[in-house]
């Protein structure tokens, strides 16, 4: 076990996989010199060289694009956006066709590309580079996505989704990348679709995901001497999700809360609460719930920002009605 | 050029008259193209195509069964029946396929011509788009990415004047595709793109640069679409004389006269008509009476992790 950064677990991730496997090799801007935005490729340049760990102009599309095309002539590319909010940029070439080439194509190929796509409010960034866009992803057939909340996790995550032959959109949270935690770095690759549960409980079941597990477990644990046993699960994984993790828990508790950072609206919580609902709605003992972000643009007046977020103290409320119903 | 005409003619037919869906995009006109660059490319080298990609595909030698099977959305089609027109592609003959957006194909090139250099292959990669992909963002990202590392590929502009239903001009600032590709620090030549003689000399000569590592180059081929943007699209927005104008300098006409000239006898060349037109309609006759994909294929193929049953 070391203790590293998420940044650097992803990093160490990446070294080992492009050890590994020659046909690995990473495309986006500022990725040489400057080792990513949160140095996640520091150093990694110089050790695999121009031709691994690609510095492109800011062109989206073509990141993208040539992703595909380099992916279904036997490649394995990581492709960095730097943010998810330019991820929309080469929505085109992710929907259209990094997610859609095996299935009209007959078979003919796979498309086996990492997207990363770093999510989330963090100081101040405002309404372009603070979105939480998972929702989108996880709509489009084809996609995998991915939204670790640890370092450990970030690590093995990653090197699934590296070795998955699906295209993965893998979302970390900008507000994880200095977050320290101990990985095992000769970890084997995480299961994708794999839940674990970070807090157990028997009340009430709080699924989530990304930078808000640990508000959700922080909230659990305040729960305790209020005399609600809140049970975290982290997903880790968002499409597919780990229903059967979800569902066993429910039963046990009969309580659902789901916390995401990302607008309520149309946001996976609603999924989720969708699915228990139909397939478990007679032992349900309240209304399932959700505490997501308003539909509103991410403002950047830091007290206006604040109201995007779900606190600890919001979770723990939602959760004390819930449990006297 | 015989068998790619004689196949979009009976596709745009059979599209009419409702045996086929959805778009079909007749390439009736330009046969010379495909036929001269990829008359220059061995099995291993990639091409990517976009919408009008029949003739890609059959010049880059797609099987027409297995091309008809597809149109026709049959088990049997290259792309087992899921793609159809749009979307016909062929990886064991380097086809990276056609594709229904515009310019994403030209993305898709440079990426596969990036593994290329990263595997480092000895194959090229020709990107075939249409004058209205010169409108698009991507299409201008790939030419800038293919300069600035130097990537084994011949960009194609097929200029058929047209831009769906719109005179490319009318929406094109500046002088158009040559400069265009320039102003990147791609050397770019004009063709005669209805002379299959000509096309074959220029991409000779330019793949043989492409291969000795010259970087991009890039041809524009100029020609003209007989039909309208698809199947059933009946052109009405342009003048009859500019299409007359053009069919006097028919592709095929103009290729026959040249293996004329050359002492091939026209009752050989009437033969090699008849021979594509029989084999059309022989494919035709198989895909009509094909098995359709089984219900089971609905859901193969989306994804390995977590797929839906």
């Amino acid at each position: 076990m070391t203790v590293m950064t998420f940044a650097q677990a992803a990093r160490t991730a990446l070294l080992q996989e492009m050890e590994r496997d020659a046909t690995v090799w990473v495309l986006g801007e500022d990725l040489g010199p400057e080792g990513g935005v949160a140095g996640q490729y520091l150093g990694l340049q110089q050790h695999f060289g121009k031709t691994r760990i690609v510095d492109t102009p800011i062109s989206e599309s073509t990141i993208m694009g040539a992703a595909v095309g380099a992916a279904i002539c036997g490649t394995r590319p990581v492709v960095e956006l730097r943010y998810a909010d330019f991820g929309i940029c080469a929505a085109d070439e992710i929907v259209n066709q990094a997610a859609k080439a095996r299935y009209m194509l007959g078979g003919q190929v796979r498309v086996p590309a990492v997207i990363r796509q770093p999510i989330g409010m963090r100081d101040g960034m405002a309404a372009q580079h603070s979105q939480s866009t998972e929702a989108w992803w996880i709509h489009v057939p084809g996609l995998v996505v991915v939204a670790p909340s640890t370092p450990a996790d970030n690590h093995a995550l990653l090197k699934a989704a590296i070795r998955c032959d699906d295209p993965v959109v893998y979302m970390e949270h900008k507000e994880l990348w200095t977050v320290s935690g101990e990985v095992d770095e000769d970890a084997a690759p995480a299961t994708l679709g794999q839940a674990i549960t970070r807090k157990p409980g028997d009340d009430l079941t709080i699924v989530s995901w990304s930078s808000m597990v640990g508000v959700c477990v922080e909230a659990a644990h305040a729960l305790g001497p209020a005399g609600c046993s809140a049970e975290v699960i982290d997903l880790r994984t968002l499409w597919p999700w780990d229903k059967a993790m979800v569902f066993e828990s429910v039963r046990k508790t009969g309580r659902l809360l789901v916390v995401h950072q990302a607008v309520r609206a149309a946001g996976f919580g609603a999924e989720i609460v969708a699915e228990v609902t139909e397939h478990l709605f007679p032992i349900l003992k309240a209304p399932p719930r959700r505490l997501a972000a308003p539909r509103v643009p991410v403002p950047y007046a830091q007290p206006l920002e604040a109201l995007c977020r779900v606190t600890s103290d919001e979770i723990v409320g939602a959760a004390m009605q819930m449990v006297k119903q | 050029m015989l068998l790619i005409r004689a196949f979009d003619e009976h596709a745009g037919d059979a599209r009419r008259d409702g045996r086929l869906r959805g778009s079909v995009h007749e390439y009736i006109g330009e046969e010379a193209i495909a036929t001269g660059v990829c008359a220059n490319l061995t099995r291993a080298d990639y091409i990517s195509s976009y919408h009008r990609g029949h003739g890609h595909c059959l010049a880059k030698g797609a099987d027409p069964e297995a091309m008809m099977m597809e149109l026709y959305g049959r088990a049997g089609g290259v792309c087992s029946g899921k793609g159809g027109s749009m979307h016909v592609a062929d990886f064991s003959l380097g086809i990276l396929g056609a594709n229904g957006v515009v310019a994403d194909g030209v993305t898709i090139a440079v990426g596969a011509a990036q593994a290329v250099r990263l595997k480092a292959e000895d194959r090229v990669v020709v990107a075939f788009f249409g004058d209205g992909a010169m409108n698009r963002g991507p299409m201008l990202e790939a030419l800038n990415w293919a300069r600035i590392y130097d990537l084994p590929i011949l960009f194609v502009c097929e200029d058929n004047l047209y831009s769906d239903r719109t005179r490319t001009q009318s929406m094109t600032g500046g002088p158009g595709a040559v400069a265009r590709a320039e102003a990147f620090g791609i050397r770019a030549e004009t063709v005669d793109g209805n002379d299959v003689v000509a096309v074959d000399e220029a991409a000779a000569r330019l793949l043989r640069k492409v291969r000795s590592g010259s970087g991009p180059l890039f041809l524009h081929a100029t020609t003209y679409r007989w039909r309208g943007h698809l199947a059933l699209d009946k052109a009405l927005y342009r003048d009859p004389v500019e299409l007359e104008r053009w069919q006097a300098s028919d592709p095929i006409r103009r290729a026959a006269q040249w293996l004329v000239s050359r002492g091939v006898s026209p009752a050989a060349l009437q033969e090699e008509h008849q021979s594509a037109t029989a084999r059309i309609a022989s494919v035709v006759a198989a895909a009509e009476v094909a098995p359709w994909p089984d219900e089971k294929m609905f859901y193969e193929d989306v994804q390995d992790v977590g797929a839906t049953a």
